[in-house]
């Protein structure tokens, strides 16, 4: 566990390590890309310091294997990554998904696609977080507004990767990466902790995949006494291979069920100012900045205005949403990007009131006077 | 140690999965079986041994084998296999892989694990040929061989695997077949003694496709041209011209080197609070 103490001046990037290592992160599997870089530095150099590995991986498919690798075998793990990174991960992320194994996966968002723009901000991986790899398959991501919230959301990265058996993602955007504010670090003793279940029955009798009530199957590490097999083809409560259709389609749809029917569990937002909004703004990390900005001028100017956060950017919060739909007369998407997120909340919210896009694709943050002149101008 | 073939099949398969996939006359079998009489020789305890593979024919093998076992994706069992031995240098490593595998897919996993010389064995399944796929041809299909893809005859040049692991830092490196299933045991058994990164290439055959692609004849045949055509190293070192158009077996190259988990260990020794 982290023994750092009190508040430091820190990245979002390296906030993002602080977080990992105080929800007991004790591997690292990475390649260097930019703007993600600083969590794979720092991971480096403090790891050991914890007894914790880290290892410098030939290219991001092998990092994200070497994750799974290492979490099957008990250690909490993570990498990191930006956009082409993300891109190459998406395959053994699938795998992940399918043989169910717990870790962290970071995308610190650039400008895309291909190459793009390694050093500007963007929000173009909100649907590829969703459906980046192949198949019908869960995703649970983050999207932190701020530096104390990247290391806070990492810890429930964590948490949640454990309690669901899943990798998580943490999308951050290059803004909230590389912003430095302070970090107040927590009490190791405030710091909630999830760890996987574990198999209470005797080896010879342990089914790696029979899910409990909870859709869940407790998890043996290699090594511990319960030899069992892995795989990424559709398999049965054994593990093993299975073309039976009808225990294919339940496989699938327990892996879906077990984050899409935890929603209420897995739901982090912030509602600011939203209480008389007759407008809100719909905008998550580094642009949720300049939201706020926007919204408290055209407070100032007696604007009933507020805005919505989503943290919890995958599953849907489709709830919320709703509710947020009831009671507004226009709802603004603002995200850097030309309208990923825009058409999940148009689809829920766009039969009750206007749902409108407020986009930048330029590698610049979206201004609070682009948001201004964007309500303005849509009334 | 058992030397009861039934009881090697007691103990180290899970005869529940059997009979395998594999189709009569391939040789992935035998080459499985000498993975795990090698295991058993060294009389090594089943919950520390974790067998990793990546996609094809040869990557079933974990499946019918009583250990903590991991089919990956198709090129990246070494990748999945150091993270695991990073996360715990305790367990015993192995990996299974085919030629496209190890060599096409997954070539920069094999050159980057040797190079770090990461305690694991890697044995290729080298049958020339993508066999579950159907036939296509490999980075180890003869030159002027024929495949599926290659019906005018292949014009790529094939991979040595074992000069290919050599020369990215490898430090245990040896070459049986299914037909020299002994050799191929002792091999392995090496392998797994050798603190560091060991390749094995195990000749495979596949006489449904590549077999029968190149008209190489039925099983007995293709078994005689490796009895033939295989000369140990041990020979050739003594009379070199021996070797000449042969495949050369046996063990290939040893070189001890440090081992990367145990050079992580000293710098968590070193640094840790």
């Amino acid at each position: 566990m982290s023994s750092e103490k009190g508040y430091k001046l820190l990245q979002g990037n390296e906030a993002c390590v602080e977080g990992a290592l105080a929800a007991g992160m004790k591997f690292f599997a990475g390649y260097p890309i930019t703007p993600s870089t600083e969590v794979m530095e720092l991971s480096a150099q403090k790891l050991p310091q914890y007894g914790g590995k880290f290892i410098q991986m030939e290219d991001e498919i092998a990092s994200m294997a070497a994750i799974i690798g290492a979490s099957l075998t008990g250690l909490k793990s993570m990498t990191a990554t930006s956009g082409p990174g993300f891109s190459l991960k998406q395959e053994n992320f699938g795998y992940a998904v399918m043989s169910e194994v717990p870790c962290v996966v970071v995308n610190v968002q650039r400008g895309g696609p291909s190459t793009g723009l390694p050093t500007s901000p963007a929000q173009g991986e909100i649907m590829q977080a969703k459906w980046g790899t192949h198949g019908d398959h869960p995703v649970i991501a983050l999207t932190p507004g701020s530096v104390q919230e990247t290391y806070e959301m990492t810890i429930e990265a964590f948490n949640l990767a454990e309690k669901y058996r899943t990798p998580v993602i943490m999308l951050m955007d290059e803004t909230i990466g590389h912003m430095r504010e302070k970090l107040i670090f927590k009490d190791p003793s405030d710091i909630k902790i999830e760890n996987r279940k574990k198999p209470n029955c005797k080896p010879e009798e342990y089914l790696a995949y029979k899910a409990d009530e909870d859709m869940i199957p407790p998890m043996a590490n290699f090594g511990e006494g319960y030899r069992y097999h892995v795989t990424g083809l559709t398999h049965d409560e054994t593990g093993f291979p299975t073309n039976n259709n009808e225990i294919s389609g339940e496989l699938i749809k327990r892996l879906s069920n077990k984050v899409n029917n935890n929603i209420d569990d897995i739901a982090y937002y912030e509602e600011y100012k939203l209480e008389d909004a007759e407008i809100v703004v719909i905008a998550f990390g580094g642009v949720s900045r300049s939201a706020k900005s926007a919204i408290d001028e055209m407070r100032s100017q007696g604007m009933k205005i507020g805005l919505f956060r989503p943290i919890t950017i995958w599953p849907f919060l489709e709830t919320q949403i709703n509710s947020v739909a009831d009671k507004a007369k226009e709802i603004y998407v603002a995200e850097m990007n030309l309208g990923q997120y825009f058409y999940e909340v148009d689809r829920v919210a766009g039969k009750k009131c206007p749902v409108k896009k407020i986009n930048k694709v330029n590698g610049e943050l979206i201004t609070p006077k682009e948001i201004i002149d964007a309500v303005k101008g849509g009334k | 140690m058992n030397t009861n073939c039934s009881d090697i099949t007691q103990n180290y398969y899970r005869v529940d999965k059997l009979p395998h996939i594999w189709c009569p006359g391939c040789g992935h079998g035998t080459l499985v079986n000498t993975v795990v009489r090698a295991i058993d020789k060294l009389g090594l305890n089943k919950d520390e041994v974790v067998i990793v593979s990546g996609i094809g024919c040869s990557s079933r093998a974990p499946g019918y084998l009583d250990f903590n076992t991991l089919h990956t994706t198709h090129g990246r069992a070494l990748a999945f296999a150091t993270g695991i031995k990073h996360a715990n240098p305790k367990l015993h490593v192995i990996v299974i892989m085919g030629d496209g595998d190890s060599s096409a897919i997954g070539g920069n996993h094999l050159i980057h694990a040797a190079r770090r010389n990461i305690d694991i064995t890697t044995i290729v399944f080298n049958n020339n040929i993508y066999g579950m796929t159907g036939g296509q041809y490999s980075p180890t299909t003869p030159y002027g061989d024929f495949a599926t893809t290659a019906p005018y005859g292949n014009i790529d040049k094939p991979f040595d695997l074992c000069n290919l692991a050599k020369g990215a830092g490898a430090t245990y490196v040896g070459r049986g077949t299914a037909y020299h299933a002994p050799l191929m045991q002792k091999l392995i058994e090496n392998g797994l003694q050798n603190k560091g990164f060991s390749f094995i290439e195990g000749i495979s055959l596949c006489p449904t496709y590549y077999g029968r692609k190149n008209k190489k004849g039925d099983v007995v045949n293709m078994h005689n041209f490796l009895k033939d055509n295989c000369v140990d190293k041990k020979v050739v070192d003594k009379v070199p011209e021996k070797g000449e158009n042969k495949i050369i077996i046996g063990e290939l190259y040893k070189e001890p080197k440090p081992e990367y988990t145990e050079s992580y260990k000293v710098i968590i020794d070193k640094f840790q609070e």
